[in-house]
């Protein structure tokens, strides 16, 4: 390999990553690395600990094990602020108490560049009206958040996370509740970050749309990893078989490769 | 597109995007985005004005209610009567250290100069700093416990106070009253945060219960002494101070409220942005880079001090906490570096009139302010209820 080190080493890595709520074990022996420009896709069937993952990753959860690097820097000995100018997170549903508007939802992603006194700066306030550009929201930014539809929050809630200028960005699950069109516009986004240069992790149910639009996949079953890999060598029917419970069988139709379901 | 070396079939296929150019700070601007086409010139906080108009007007306003207020009463005395006596005072002030200048003359009499400086004014400061610092409290903690009906009162801190001032007012305890009622509020404060804290996580919900049965046990324990021992005179005092009043602020009530306000204030308005970080949870505040368990212990330890200091020289005036924080939000927005100065101005001037209409609407005779303040913040209330009925 003729890259420079420093390249080699991955934005983040994870080895060995576990967590445990007293005697349950929801995360074993994790391991992962994410890349600048890669998008990974966590994948998994419901409580198989995808959004846990997310969490520890991020620094709202503490690992029972294992180590987690960021640049190459025990993640332990960096402040959350410093995590936080790297690492951008969006929830699966984010709601408030209180009434903010789509452009002041945005500019939260510059807390973790910002001092604690003074308000926005000029710079603050045209990055976030490019950042809900970006995300194809710009017409939502004096909207009151709390009223707009699942996907339009959704995108508010991308460019809240562009905003935070991160490496690296983190979605759980970015296309739920959100209608076909919608899934693929955001999928589309998610790639257009990623070929900016920020590595993407986002955790999916939908294995075709993971297959799609993402480089490498990493299947977690009862909180460990089943597989992981580019999706074509890891999605196979037997993986599926085993870890969801389905016969799953890959189509190729006129629009492209699909998978087909049934219960065993 | 921005990023050379990194399209679809190399990144997947072959190695060299390692080598592509890495971004140098985060996202590379514009995804082939060009300039917006409907963007209006970003405004700061659209609609809503400065935040420095916002806090010369509300100075301004308080400045001026102050003065007003000073000047109603039963002796009238007009505001330029207490102008003239503030620079007499000033300049006395400055001659008997030295100074070589002579005092003007005083406009007011010797009884008129002290119900202004020895009566009048030491309680409208009060009244300035208890009311700025309770809506400071309340906007905070509706912010960390993220419960709009959460106010400065809920960890169990003003029946804490509650206990301190009836072990003196009933059970003669020989301390002053302050310190026995700042002292009860610490306790309760503690045993809130020991039994929210046991065995677990400080979260929102288990903060607010734990107050809840604080508060309880200590209103229990009060409602007991008044009940079996307070008749005549002490009864009267231990209501009036339940309710919450400022009839008693004398120069070191101001000195205590005032300092509290300025140093823990301070200290709050500094996290204005982390508070922001809190609207969308826990584990959102985490991702931007808010040390969450710290921050909330940290903000809850710091408002209930202040709640504390406040509440030891006015007794726990309701409904300033709770409700102002409310109406400033309506007026300037929920961003917190807005919010937490506005709304310690606006509690300040609100509780200055509250205040004046507590010691003059019912002349001769004068009311807890607490109960004004609940008979208009009730509707107030209500009002916001039925106003955000649509939105939720």
């Amino acid at each position: 390999m003729s890259a420079p080190p420093e390249i080699e080493v991955a934005d983040l890595t994870a080895e060995g990553l576990g967590y445990r709520v007293e005697s349950a074990e929801l995360l074993r022996e994790v391991s992962l690395s994410l890349r600048a420009g890669e998008v990974t896709g966590i994948l998994g069937p419901n409580g198989s600990g995808k959004s846990t993952l997310l969490r520890v990753l991020i620094g709202a959860l503490p690992p029972s094990a294992g180590l987690l690097r960021l640049d190459g820097t025990d993640a332990r000995e960096l402040s959350r602020r410093t995590r936080a100018q790297a690492m951008a997170f969006v929830e699966q549903e984010a709601h408030a108490e209180i009434t903010l508007s789509a452009r002041d939802v945005v500019l939260l992603g510059r807390i973790p560049h910002r001092g604690p006194f003074g308000g926005d700066s000029p710079a603050d306030l045209a990055l976030a009206q490019e950042c809900l550009t970006r995300s194809g929201a710009a017409q939502l930014a004096d909207r009151d958040f709390a009223t707009l539809s699942g996907g339009e929050r959704q995108r508010v809630q991308l460019a809240r996370a562009l905003a935070q200028q991160p490496r690296l960005l983190l979605l759980d699950e970015p296309t739920n509740h959100l209608d076909v069109a919608a899934q693929l516009a955001m999928l589309a986004l998610v790639r257009e970050v990623a070929d900016a240069g920020t590595g993407v992790l986002m955790a999916l149910h939908d294995l075709a749309h993971a297959a799609h639009a993402c480089d490498q996949v990493l299947v977690l079953h009862q909180g460990e990893v089943a597989a992981a890999g580019a999706p074509a060598d890891v999605l196979t029917p037997d993986l599926i078989a085993r870890v969801y419970g389905v016969r799953a069988e890959w189509v190729t139709g006129r629009t492209g490769r699909t998978l087909l379901f049934t219960a065993l | 597109m921005t990023s050379p070396g990194t399209t679809r079939t190399d990144r997947r296929t072959s190695e060299d995007r390692r080598s592509a150019p890495v971004r140098e700070e985060g996202v590379a601007p514009a995804l082939a985005a060009p300039a917006p086409t409907d963007t209006r010139p970003p405004t700061p906080t659209p609609g809503r004005g400065s935040l420095g108009l916002w806090i010369l007007l509300g100075l301004g306003l308080l400045l001026g209610s102050v003065l007003i207020a000073l000047t109603i009463g039963p002796a009238a005395i007009t505001p330029a009567d207490v102008l003239g006596s503030a620079w007499h005072h000033s300049l006395t002030w400055l001659a008997e250290r030295g100074v070589p200048i002579t005092p003007a003359e005083n406009p007011l009499t010797t009884i008129r100069d002290a119900i202004v400086w020895q009566g009048r004014a030491p309680r409208l400061l009060t009244a300035t700093c208890v009311g700025a610092g309770l809506a400071l409290c309340g906007a905070v903690m509706q912010a960390i416990t993220r419960n709009p009906l959460a106010d400065p009162y809920l960890l169990g801190v003003s029946s804490g106070a509650a206990l301190g001032a009836v072990a003196v007012l009933l059970l003669g305890v020989a301390i002053a009253l302050p310190i026995a009622a700042f002292a009860g509020a610490l306790l309760a404060l503690g045993a809130t945060l020991a039994l929210a804290g046991i065995g677990g996580r400080l979260t929102p919900a288990r903060t607010i219960l734990a107050g809840i049965a604080v508060a309880q046990a200590c209103s229990a324990l009060v409602s007991f002494v008044i009940f079996s021992t307070a008749q005549g005179d002490s009864y009267r005092e231990i209501i009036n101070w339940l309710m919450g009043s400022l009839a008693a602020a004398a120069w070191t009530s101001v000195a205590i409220s005032g300092a509290a306000v300025v140093i823990i204030g301070a200290l709050v308005l500094a996290h204005g942005r982390s508070l922001d970080a809190f609207a969308f949870g826990d584990t959102a505040a985490t991702s931007l880079g808010v040390h969450v368990p710290r921050t909330r212990w940290l903000l809850l330890t710091l408002t209930a001090l202040l709640t504390g200091a406040l509440v030891s020289v006015s007794g726990s005036i309701g409904f300033v906490g709770l409700v102002l924080p409310h109406v400033v939000r309506l007026l300037v927005g929920a961003r917190h570096v807005r919010l937490l100065p506005l709304a310690a101005l606006g509690g300040a001037i609100f509780l200055v009139w509250a205040d004046t209409g507590a010691r003059t609407i019912f002349e001769p005779s004068e009311v807890p302010v607490g109960i004004l303040t609940a008979a208009i913040g009730a509707p107030v209330f209500a009002w916001l209820l039925l106003r955000n009925r649509g939105a939720s």
